[in-house]
């Protein structure tokens, strides 16, 4: 029974990336992204790590949506498709991206997929992310940095300097929009 | 969107509370999920929900184009800022616990060095949050599409 609760939203998952993939509709396939990110918080709660989840629902299914749709204001809201008087070579073109494309997602996915045959099990003490530092957050961070969340312990105590660079990152992505959307003022 | 009542009515209703949940978030990034990264985004979607209802012009009064600046680059000086602070008091970079200074060898040396170590992750938290809300707000202000273009 409790399988169930857990495949359904990976099942669902699956539907909201083919319909996203299929969608002609741009503002629909956004849309569509979006569910697919609170359903991807679904899962990461199901598997206790809420702080993942919390990003996932605040930055995936909110912001991103909103700045893709943002960003689809200044574009055109179909997909491109050539028209029907094209006939020959342009046409053939665009039969081969799609092909193409097609093919490298597959390879990918399969790259992937073999990839996790050698995954250690979910949750197994004995995986290698488990037994180096791991061990030590849980057990000392209470007493060490005095925060009972230990995800807020590595983030902000023992790996400072990576948030660091991470807000740097995010300051660089403002100033990099800025330098290049905002408009000059006219005089 | 500027003419629908629904909408400009429910976003001012919302939007003062969708900001308090995110400065509940950045203030209990320690004991609950989330933090500045989050806190932020959160204020950032409520000033972004204000432009959409209200429009560009009247979102860019609200904040101006010179605080959403400010406040990008305040974000990430107010982190380094605290990482210098902690070199200056003594501690290596981002090395909260130099705050307790002498109290961290006194009779009540855990307490210091945690309160130390709490104020140090409270002032990145904040800056991560200010930081990431002004960027979120830039970025939506200045892709979307303006009334005029």
């Amino acid at each position: 029974m409790m399988e169930v609760i857990y495949i359904l939203p990976l099942l669902f998952l699956v539907a909201c990336a083919l319909t996203a993939v299929l969608m002609k509709d741009l503002l629909g396939a956004t849309i569509i992204l979006g569910a697919y990110s609170l359903i991807m918080a679904v899962v990461w709660t199901m598997l206790n790590a809420v702080d993942v989840a919390f990003t996932e629902a605040s930055v995936g299914a909110g912001i991103t949506t909103v700045l893709m749709v943002a960003a689809l204001s200044r574009t055109v809201r179909g997909e491109y498709e050539p028209p029907h008087e094209a006939r020959g070579w342009k046409r053939k073109r665009f039969s081969i991206t799609k092909v193409s494309g097609f093919f490298v997602v597959v390879l990918t996915a399969a790259a992937m997929i073999y990839g996790t045959m050698d995954m250690p099990d979910f949750g197994d003490p004995n995986a290698p992310a488990n037994l180096h530092v791991a061990r030590r957050y849980i057990e000392e961070s209470r007493h060490e940095t005095g925060v009972p969340n230990f995800v807020t312990a590595v983030l902000a105590s023992y790996r400072g300097y990576d948030t660091l660079g991470e807000t740097t990152v995010i300051f660089t992505a403002g100033m990099s929009v800025i330098l290049l959307l905002r408009r000059i003022r006219r005089e | 969107m500027k003419e629908h009542i629904v909408i400009r009515t429910v976003s001012r209703l919302l939007i003062p509370f969708i900001q308090l949940f995110a400065l509940y978030v950045i203030a209990h990034g320690d004991i609950s999920p989330g933090g500045g990264f989050q806190g932020g985004v959160i204020i950032g979607a409520s000033v972004i929900l204000y432009v959409i209802s209200f429009g560009m012009e009247d979102g860019r009064r609200r904040v101006s184009e010179s605080i959403s600046d400010f406040m990008n680059s305040a974000g990430v000086f107010l982190f380094a800022g605290i990482g210098v602070l902690c070199i200056l008091a003594g501690g290596a970079y981002l090395e909260y616990t130099a705050f307790a200074g002498k109290a961290a060898h006194g009779e009540h040396a855990e307490h210091a060095l945690h309160l130390a170590s709490h104020l140090g992750i409270y002032g990145i938290e904040i800056g991560v949050g200010i930081t990431v809300a002004a960027v979120m707000m830039t970025i939506f202000f200045e892709t979307a599409r303006h009334e005029d273009d």
